[in-house]
């Protein structure tokens, strides 16, 4: 975007100028990460927001100046004023106030034609800064992206680790993800590194992004799911690659293994969970949560909807039916009993308690992969 | 309205401002009930596209080939499109201020929907007996939903015929009855052109794809 | 209850006595408080006698002034339910961060989000928007009532059951805790077993049915009742967009109907529309959610547009600048509001030309709203703007309107959404356009219509106390969540991490607080309004110096509405009938024909409850009876064919001279 780099710290100052004077100590101080983002990705579309404010600007600014104005001017006190009832058409103004947005619109039309274009998130990267493109021969790091009840799973496939609300990625190298949902859907957003896609079951998305500077970024869920959703945060580390590797390194040490069982008790929902590492993911978990049969004799998605195409499976096929049940994994375990609220269900409600402590209800609720054993990471 | 303007006591001319005897408005209801049939209307649609979207979601289970029996639907689709026949016959003798003529053919129309329904109901268990329930897969879903909700429509317009067979029998041909008589007909047509995108869109290419 | 736990299933369904909150002291407090207020009605209404007069002359009533005052009192009344959740909602985040939790748990705060939308949307703006167009549009077009006065009835009671459902769930079992659109799979018989969402869905089907019969009507009203001369290039303003708005109506809520209906298939039948197994997709519903979501937002906004532009000619002492351009954006918005719902969700990932395409076309419903912004400027140019509350709320309206429109423009570019959707950017933005004007719109046509519903202008000082207090409250309120959205924060978040946040939630929270005296003060100004109500009377039934039909009658207009019926030969009628010597006739006067009021809409609104509450806790038999009750009772409507009456000639003559003295006395 043609924003010159001072623009940075623009929004800040934008909103500083906006604001009462009261306020200005309130804003210097905020941390608007929206507006200053650490990301490349996350960079343009800030770039975008204020070019498309600017733009707007031109006409809301003479708008509000002129609606007061008027309002001022043509007071019935003002007898000096100039009245004409009867005046209420011209044709060369209502030209102009057809065109006037017209041609705010065909330019705002046109950034956004291209921009969602250049910053489509299925999009591989092109560039990892202003100044720089990727590389030839650059490999994307690959991380895949669950949305479980109520915390997010990372797997690493290159390094064969996965970790549970914590992710890392080394400085300047393209990152992609690839995003799903083990049962309600979510979105998936780092506001300092990109922005934000939806994570949904049986399907997945991409998000392509690069982190530019080192630091530990705020990671959340950004599409309510149910009751354990506003803990169901995570903080996103922007590492030199010698830390990265060491990071890599630190999981493979201390970390259980995420296979199929672990991950079956990992998927429960459970909520405020502690950071967690693994040391190795069994072969093609991933592939399985996306279609929905990580879950012993289930049915895959995909060798569903390849007997779909195929003109479905007859009459005799009611043994499928059952295969391919996913959604009742709630009700089995209790989680909500009809039609009451949380104290009939017979337990105390989620949030009782002080949930960010380890030994509470929900933390006995979590798999029991060694928590002992675990790195915690603070911040 | 003898003039359009009046003269005051100052001498300018001053229009008419109002009317000095009553003028009914023309009834509003056949408006009223058409913009009906129309938000009814988009409620199939929504229908239609769920079953456009699910249709071929057969989640490993059996497909329109498997199902259905078009020989079966040729049938039912005949009683209804004879049933929107002699309804058609019924309005050309309220027209003519016939009453027994008129009632015989709402009564053949009413027997001709029975017939629709029952036919229905029986391809319904059919189903169901087979394992082909609307919980089976979102094909079946959309099907039974699509389907079912037509149903639904002609049953209600049975009972409202019959309501009509009432009233007429006890007040005759009178202005309100022949009203309610031609919102009828509307809507019994207008179930009769949603069943032909029924039978062409689910049945005819479901079984011949 | 029972000791046969079959038996009580038999007759009670899944409805038990656990289920009855006696354990949340806000509830608890909360029933106290409406029990109390209620049992104080009741007393009043006792003690004046007014049983009586209640069901012969409001409640059985067809007559669209008083459904349209119904429908405002209904919309007041959930206002203030509405209102107590956003101020709970603001209580909790404002102290929830760290260590502490707050004073509301999640599976509280979850359903007070969810209801909260609900109510503004479906029982607070609808009522107001509807109420509104029931009161003023048979008025402006010169007709007596709308087309089909009966179904008006029972649209409104309809309305007022699907509200008592919602309000049920408050103190029977809870409410949904899946937002006020209920996304799968979330809303699913999987992830919310409980009554919830039975209660949100057969809320909003009733209230829904009234929606859509009530668009019906006052389609036909507008197309077939007009006054004679009044061609649809003189219809006023308010009665364009009120077309537009149920035009829109009977197009989208019948989508609405579907969806709904397909989600309590797959509730209570266990169906795979919107499942995530076997072959449903969860994503369609967001689509046809939408599909009826994005033109409900005009459907309300569009009503507000009309008041606005009355409001502006009258107090600018001047015709409206660019009618026809004004009618033309009207039909545009209409149009095009059917072509953007896929901005909701940019985030799902449709690919870059589909997002491209839907951000373009919202962007371009900015050019026709824009252009109605500088039509209502060009209205104030060269006029004589006298400030009464009405011209106020239009004013902080512009402004305040001119920022939510600049917001959602920014969130239609696709990459700017990424980075906004879901935060309290977006909360902002649409608070900003639905309470900048939607709410500042109702607000003002209150006060400018009151005097010609009761007969007294609304006290002036309480009316600019609750104008000030509202606008200044409402900037306290939002602005800060566009600062939260830009710091990442989203939205429906029940607790916070980070602590520097807090200071914005607060400052926000005193917003809500200021909110709250310009509702107090409202209610001030109706209680004083009606103390001082003589020496507010307006005589001449145009006190504001009218421009349409409905200002040429008397305040309050007699049942009839006009003694003759109008003949219009211009676009501002009343204002062309003052300039041009019309004489309010004074003799001549016939019998005139009127509907009939009838019990049947609100019995059967009444049995719909039972049939929601019974279908809710799975009370079949309790279901079946009621379904089968309604359609008899319906029925049972038809043979009634005794539906009008005639207003003998002498009480038309014996009201239009009480008028003419009414008139001499102020002269």
């Amino acid at each position: 975007m043609p924003i010159p780099s001072p623009a940075r710290r623009a929004a800040c100052r934008l909103l500083q100028g906006l604001a009462l004077p009261p306020l200005f100590l309130l804003l210097s101080g905020c941390n608007l990460v929206v507006m200053q983002p650490s990301g490349d990705v996350a960079l343009q579309q800030r770039n975008l927001v204020l070019a498309s404010t600017g733009l707007m600007l031109l006409i809301i600014v003479p708008v509000i100046a002129l609606t007061l104005f008027f309002a001022w001017r043509y007071r019935a006190s003002n007898e000096t004023a100039p009245y004409d009832p009867d005046w209420n058409h011209s044709t060369q103004l209502e030209v102009v106030i057809w065109t006037a947005p017209l041609l705010i619109i065909i330019a705002l039309g046109a950034l956004t034609w291209i921009s969602t274009h250049t910053l489509d998130p299925f999009r591989p990267l092109g560039r990892i800064d202003a100044t720089r493109p990727v590389p030839a021969d650059a490999k994307p790091l690959v991380v895949e992206v669950v949305a479980l009840d109520w915390k997010w799973l990372f797997v690493y496939p290159e390094y064969g680790i996965a970790t549970v609300n914590e992710l890392a990625a080394p400085v300047d190298r393209p990152i992609t993800f690839k995003i799903t949902a083990s049962s309600v859907m979510n979105a998936f957003y780092v506001p300092a590194l990109a922005g934000m896609i939806y994570a949904m079951p049986g399907m997945e998305t991409k998000l392509h992004a690069v982190i530019n500077k080192e630091g530990v970024y705020d990671g959340l869920a950004s599409h309510y799911s149910g009751s354990g959703f506003s803990r169901m945060t995570f903080k996103f580390h922007g590492m030199k690659p010698d830390g990265f590797d060491a990071w890599v390194a630190k999981a493979k040490d201390k970390g259980a293994d995420l296979n199929r069982e672990s991950y079956l008790e990992l998927e429960k929902p459970s909520e405020a969970v502690a950071p967690r590492f693994y040391k190795s993911v069994a072969d093609d978990l991933y592939t399985a949560i996306l279609n929905m049969c990580a879950m012993p004799g289930r049915m895959c998605m995909s060798e569903m909807m390849h007997i779909d195409a195929t003109g479905g499976a007859g009459k005799e096929s009611h043994g499928n039916r059952e295969r391919l049940q996913y959604d009742n994994r709630r009700i089995e375990q209790g989680d909500e009993p009809n039609g009451a609220t949380a104290p009939a269900a017979g337990r105390a409600p989620r949030s009782e308690g002080a949930p960010n402590q380890e030994g509470s209800p929900e933390n006995k609720k979590a798999p029991p992969t060694s928590s002992d054993d675990l790195q915690r990471h603070h911040h | 309205m003898a003039t359009q303007a009046h003269t005051t006591a100052s001498g300018a001319k001053v229009p008419v401002f109002y009317e000095r005897d009553e003028h009914a408005h023309e009834p509003s209801t056949m408006l009223g009930f058409w913009i009906y049939l129309m938000s009814d209307c988009l409620i199939f649609t929504v229908l239609f596209a769920t079953y456009a979207v699910l249709g071929r979601n057969y989640a490993a289970g059996p497909s329109p080939v498997d199902l259905f029996d078009l020989k079966l639907v040729a049938l039912n689709t005949a009683m209804l499109l004879f049933s929107s026949i002699t309804y058609g016959f019924a309005m050309l003798e309220m027209e003519k201020d016939k009453l027994r003529t008129m009632q015989l053919w709402l009564v053949v129309t009413g027997l001709f929907g029975a017939a629709f329904i029952g036919i229905e109901l029986y391809e319904f268990s059919h189903l169901i007996h087979e394992g082909a329930t609307p919980q089976r897969s979102a094909f079946l879903s959309s099907f039974f939903a699509l389907v079912g909700t037509h149903g639904l429509h002609v049953t209600f317009g049975i009972v409202w015929l019959i309501v009509l067979l009432i009233q007429t029998a006890n007040r005759g041909l009178i202005p309100e009855n022949k009203r309610r008589l031609m919102c009828l007909s509307m809507f019994w047509h207008f179930l009769d052109v949603v069943w032909i995108g029924v039978f062409t869109f689910v049945y005819l290419m479901g079984v011949l794809q | 209850m029972l000791s046969d736990p079959d038996l009580q299933k038999l007759i009670f369904g899944r409805f038990s006595l656990e289920d009855i909150p006696f354990h949340e002291p806000i509830l608890q407090v909360t029933f106290a408080g409406v029990a109390v207020v209620g049992l104080a009605v009741l007393g009043v209404i006792t003690y004046y006698r007014f049983w009586g007069p209640l069901w012969r002359d409001w409640v059985t009533s067809v007559d669209h002034k008083k459904i349209g005052i119904m429908y405002i009192i209904l919309a007041f009344v959930m206002l203030l339910r509405g209102f107590a959740d956003a101020l709970l909602m603001r209580a909790q985040q404002s102290i929830a961060f760290g260590a502490n939790d707050g004073f509301l748990p999640p599976h509280h705060y979850d359903q007070i989000f969810s209801a909260h939308g609900v109510i503004m949307i479906f029982f607070v703006a609808m009522p107001f928007v509807t109420g509104m167009m029931n009161y003023v549009v048979p008025l402006q077009i010169g007709a007596r009532d709308v087309a089909f006065p009966f179904l008006n009835n029972f649209s409104f009671w309809m309305t007022v059951s699907g509200a008592i459902t919602i309000m049920i769930s408050l103190f029977v079992g809870e409410f949904s805790r899946a937002t006020w659109l209920a996304y799968p799979p979330l809303s699913g018989a999987d992830m919310s077993p409980g009554v919830g969402v039975d209660y949100y869905i057969w809320g909003l089907q009733i209230a829904g049915i009234g929606t859509t019969l009530s668009g019906i009507n006052l389609i036909a009203t507008i197309v077939k009742m007009r006054a004679p001369g009044m061609s649809m290039m003189k219809l006023p303003i308010f009665v364009w967009t009120s077309l537009c708005t149920n035009v829109l109506i009977t197009a989208a809520f019948p989508i609405l109907t579907a969806v709904l209906t397909l989600l309590s298939l797959d509730r209570y039948i266990g169906t795979h529309f919107f499942t995530n197994d076997l072959g449903g997709n969860p994503m369609m519903y967001f689509n046809l959610i939408w599909i009826w979501g994005h033109p409900e937002v005009y459907i309300l906004v569009l009503p507000a547009f009309g008041i606005f532009s009355e409001v502006t000619a009258t107090f600018s002492g001047k015709r409206l600048f660019g009618y026809v351009s004004m009618v033309y954006a009207t039909v545009v918005i209409t149009i095009l509001s059917y072509l953007v719902w896929l901005h909701h969700f940019f985030t799902m990932g449709s690919g870059a030309s589909v997002n491209s395409f839907f951000g373009i076309t919202t962007m371009i419903i900015s050019i026709p709203t824009g252009a109605k912004i500088f039509n209502w400027l060009f209205t104030m140019y060269r006029g004589r703007i006298r400030f009464d509350v009405p011209m106020l709320w239009t004013l902080s309206f512009m402004v305040t309107f001119t920022i939510g429109g600049m917001t959602g423009v920014l969130l239609a570019v696709p990459p700017a959404d990424f980075v906004l959707h879901n935060s309290l950017f977006l909360i902002a933005h649409f608070h900003n356009v639905i309470i900048g004007g939607v709410l500042f719109g109702m607000f003002a046509g209150v006060n400018y219509w009151f005097p010609k519903a009761f007969g007294f202008k609304l006290d002036e000082f309480w009316g600019k106390v609750s104008f000030w207090f509202w606008t200044v409250g409402f900037y306290v309120a939002f602005m800060p969540l566009y600062v939260l959205g830009l710091m990442g924060v989203t939205r429906r978040s029940q607790h916070f991490d980070d602590p520097s946040l807090q200071v914005w939630f607060v400052i926000a929270a005193f917003g809500a607080v200021l909110i709250a005296v310009g509702i107090a003060a409202m209610i001030m100004q109706f209680t004083v309004s009606i103390r001082n109500r003589e020496k507010l009377r307006d005589l001449t039934g145009d006190p504001w110096g009218g421009r349409t039909l409905e200002w040429s009658t008397s305040s309050p207009p007699p049942d009839y509405n006009f003694a003759f019926q109008p003949r219009v030969h211009d676009l501002d009628a009343w204002d062309d009938m003052k300039r041009r010597g019309y004489e309010r006739p004074l003799d001549g006067f016939q019998p005139i024909h009127m509907p009939r009021n009838t019990g049947t809409g609100a019995v059967i609104a009444a049995l719909s409850v039972a049939f929601s509450f019974a279908m809710i806790w799975y009370m079949w038999w309790l279901a079946a009876l009621t379904f089968v009750a309604m359609i008899a009772a319906a029925i049972i409507h038809t043979f009634n064919y005794n539906r009008d009456f005639d207003i003998p000639a002498d009480t038309v003559v014996r009201t239009e001279n009480e008028r003419t003295s009414m008139l001499a006395v102020r002269a």
